[in-house]
């Protein structure tokens, strides 16, 4: 390996020089800078959408930087125009959501693409013992000719590790790597790791989670809002700090809470144990009317998970839901709009919205049935009317009802879906990420109609996370991780909600200190 | 002055999802009229009263056929299995027609199996959850065979039947066929257009998740559609019967479903559901026609016909996608 001295010390393995990205008129990325020394595990920590991805998008080719920055390997630079360059240049990523192919064995999924071949044909043999090679470098005991699909999440996390390996890759991006993994995977997972950094092979770690931070880093650098914050070295990492790195923004002034407070209202739904055995795990809790109930987490911490088992979207395996003291039994979307229950995706243009329809077959296809002539012949005039009501009401910014749902800006599509629901007049509305990709004037009207639901007695829970908003908007947050509800934090007029205390929760840091 | 702009943008907006319906609707109209011109021209006798009366009466089975696919293909799913059913139920509606006194009976049992058959598509597609391609090719084989059994693989004949002025008849000079065809046109796009269910049914075709979600009935909107395919499948069976007295379980119907998926294709419906109207639908079974009429009477060989045909429904749909990626 020949190393370019430059100024009597070796250059780094990697350095990431003033990176920005603009996404349309959005920047996810404002000049960042990044560097990994040969075995060093630097790990990148940030709030959901702090950019830690778009970074590593960048870094492996799928996205391109704007202009202005470089990448240096081994101190000279490199372009990254694309995948294979990326590939080319020895930087390998390890996603979340594993890119294998389950019907392929270990050995053609380690060399796919870049198959051993003679005279054409694949040489099975050459490539089997090749990927013996790298089984046996990461100890891991099952054969080449395995089939994917026979292994465990952490099994083929580990092969797509070998993947990486095989392809002679010297710096190694890793994803959340354990959040599939077994408390054993995790552990044969840092080994590797060590052995890895004993090669040579720089680790960018993307984790959430203090514990993991505290074991494998040597240093941890944090992003916020798409820009650098800081790097702490290994001696200077606490919790406290990094809490802090990740969190510390002003406080937009656009929330709005005039509701009362909800600590003498009676209780509107409860939700005892519920679970699916998988992602969500025995969790309770109340909701009253016209309060607004946040669940706060990480993504993946099992929150539209919870959501979508009280709105009977998922099979719920245990668990009862109660409104109003009586038990309900929520099957399917349809018995929970029934109980006044309404659900808010996360996903609205895939899960919402019918955007080949008008705002006004949208707004009133949940009651259409309830509004028909007799013969189910639709009342077009009362669907014109909720559709009209709906667009003054919301201030819903298109050409006229009849407009196509799918031409409308984002803010506007949520308007419409959020209309549909109100339009069923729920008693409990479930809000998953109301104000994702929804331009600030669009997010300020969407926190006033909460706080006027709540005002009015409907029962909110929403999902968000954006800490601000949660901090804006709810009387009391939840706080999840790994499915189960680990904490629960009340605004009190003389202690407000901080971010800091949620983050604690959900990183699982306030588990040993005592994070309020 | 930026409200002002944002009016025109809306106003432009707008007009612009009216261009999409109107290309939706009227889309493959001048390729219609287009062909008409055309083979007048080369032929000289294709706009007589007569002969378009021909071409309505050949395109009444298939337009029928059409309709109840329009449903099916707005979902998002096929049906293989509507040129089966024309086959049984015509089997069954002239085995019923030879009931002394009650030939009418016939009309009754033909429609009956094609709605029987539909109603089974639709549970395999709908709550055995099988891919409607795969559910319908099976039943495509099975009814077929039915149809063959049913009459012991030989021709069935009624030369008194009952209802035979339904295929052969008029009223005030109208072919009854075309309509009984236009009647179904009719149903459907008051179904389609102005009930809800035809607004789950859109819905569905745009967003079966998001129609779970919101509490509409998928399951029993699925069942409906194939359903109705049947039934509508079964009406083309008797038609079939009364136009030809006779039936046939074995040739009868042969490859209907792909001039009928043909017609709601050409109709501008899309194929991953969601988007179409039934008229494009009538527009598209009118084509059909036109298309072997006229090269008929041009004296294009049988062969050449079907080379033909194939090839103007792969430009007309390609033209067509061709508008709807640059609108």
């Amino acid at each position: 390996m020949d190393v370019e001295q430059t100024s009597g010390r070796p250059a780094p393995l990697l350095e990431m020089r003033h990176i920005s990205k603009t996404f349309g008129s959005m920047a996810a990325l404002k000049d960042v800078s990044l560097s990994v020394e040969r075995g060093e595990v630097h790990a990148l920590m940030g709030e959901n959408g702090a950019g830690k991805s778009t970074l590593m998008k960048i870094l492996s080719g799928a996205y391109r930087a704007d202009a202005g920055g470089s990448i240096l390997i081994d101190g000279r630079e490199v372009h990254i125009d694309g995948p294979e360059a990326g590939r080319a240049s020895g930087i390998a990523v390890i996603y979340q959501e594993l890119s294998l192919a389950p019907n392929l064995t270990v050995a053609q999924n380690i060399f796919l693409g870049r198959e051993h071949q003679r005279g054409g044909f694949t040489d099975r043999k050459a490539q089997e013992s090749a990927c013996r090679d790298v089984l046996a470098r990461l100890r891991l005991a099952f054969p080449p000719s395995t089939v994917v699909s026979r292994l465990s999440l952490g099994e083929r996390q580990l092969v797509e590790i070998a993947r990486a390996l095989a392809s002679d890759a010297r710096i190694l991006v890793m994803d959340e790597p354990t959040t599939s993994l077994s408390t054993v995977e995790t552990e044969r997972l840092y080994e590797i790791i060590a052995d890895l950094k004993a090669h040579g092979i720089g680790i960018i770690y993307i984790s959430h989670r203090m514990e993991e931070i505290y074991a494998l880093s040597d240093r941890v650098s944090v992003l916020r809002d798409g820009r650098y914050v800081g790097t702490l070295g290994r001696d200077e990492i606490t919790a406290e700090r990094l809490v802090a790195m990740m969190v510390g923004r002003d406080l937009s002034s656009f929330y709005r809470k005039d509701h009362r407070p909800a600590a003498d209202r009676r209780t509107l739904l409860s939700v005892r144990d519920i679970g699916d055995d998988s992602r969500v795990h025995g969790c309770s809790f109340d909701l009253k009317a016209g309060e607004v109930l946040c669940i706060a987490g990480l993504v993946g911490s099992g929150r539209t998970e919870l959501a979508r088992l009280v709105y009977g979207a998922d099979p719920r395996k245990r668990g009862t839901i109660a409104l109003d003291g009586r038990q309900i039994d929520i099957r399917q979307a349809r018995d929970a709009i029934a109980a006044g229950i309404v659900y808010l995706t996360e996903d609205r243009r895939r899960l919402g919205l019918f955007l080949e329809m008008s705002i006004n077959d949208n707004v009133s296809i949940n009651v259409a049935a309830g509004d028909a002539h007799r013969a189910g012949f639709t009342n077009a005039a009362k669907a014109r009317q909720r559709a009209e009501r709906a667009m003054s009401r919301l201030a819903i910014r298109a050409p006229g009802i009849a407009a196509r749902t799918g031409a409308l800006s984002g803010g506007n599509q949520q308007k419409v879906l959020l209309a549909r629901l109100l339009e069923t007049e729920p008693r409990v509305l479930i809000l998953d990420e109301p104000t994702r990709g929804v331009d600030v004037g669009a997010k300020s009207e969407i926190y006033r109609l909460i706080d006027d639901l709540a005002s009015r007695g409907i029962g909110i829970l929403m999902i968000s996370s954006e800490l601000p908003e949660v901090i804006g908007v709810a009387d009391r947050v939840l706080v999840m991780r790994d499915g189960r509800i680990v904490g629960e934090i009340a605004a009190a007029p003389d202690r407000p909600i901080t971010q800091e205390a949620i983050m604690a929760h959900a990183t699982g840091a306030a588990d040993g200190a005592a994070v309020a | 002055m930026t409200n002002t702009t944002k009016i025109i943008d809306a106003q432009a907006l707008l007009r612009a999802d009216r261009l999409r319906t109107a290309i939706q609707i009227a889309g493959m109209l001048p390729v219609l009229i287009l062909l008409c011109i055309g083979f007048e021209l080369l032929s000289g006798r294709f706009a007589t009263f007569v002969n378009l009366s021909i071409v309505m009466q050949q395109a009444a089975i298939n337009t029928t056929l059409a309709a109840g696919m329009t449903f099916v293909i707005l979902t998002g799913g096929i049906d293989l299995s509507v040129g089966s059913i024309v086959a049984a139920s015509a089997m069954v509606s002239v085995m019923g027609s030879l009931i002394p006194g009650w030939g009418y009976v016939g009309i009754a049992a033909g429609l009956g199996v094609g709605l029987l058959c539909g109603v089974v598509n639709g549970l395999l597609v709908a709550v055995v959850r099988l891919p409607p391609f795969i559910a319908t090719l099976g039943s495509l084989t099975a009814v077929r065979g039915f149809a063959r059994l049913i009459g012991n693989d030989t021709t069935v004949f009624n030369t008194t039947m009952p209802f035979a002025f339904l295929g052969n008849g008029s009223l005030f000079g109208v072919p009854w066929l075309v309509i009984i065809a236009f009647a179904g046109i009719l149903v459907s796009w008051l179904i389609l257009r102005r009930t809800v269910l035809g607004t789950y049914i859109y819905a569905i075709g745009g967003n079966e998740d998001a129609a779970r979600l919101a509490g509409i009935r998928v399951t029993a909107v699925l069942v409906f559609v194939y359903a109705i395919s049947g039934l509508f499948a079964g009406l083309g069976g008797v038609m079939s019967a009364a136009r030809l007295y006779a039936a046939n379980g074995l040739q009868l119907g042969q490859a209907y479903e792909l001039d009928a998926i043909a017609a709601v294709i050409l109709g501008g419906t899309s194929f991953v559901g969601g988007i179409g109207s039934i008229w494009g639908t009538l527009i598209g079974a009118l084509i059909i026609a036109v298309l072997s009429n006229g090269l008929i009477l041009v004296g294009v060989s049988d062969i050449w016909q079907y080379i033909v045909k194939g090839l103007v429904i792969i430009a007309a749909v390609a033209l067509d996608s061709y508008h709807r990626s640059r609108g």
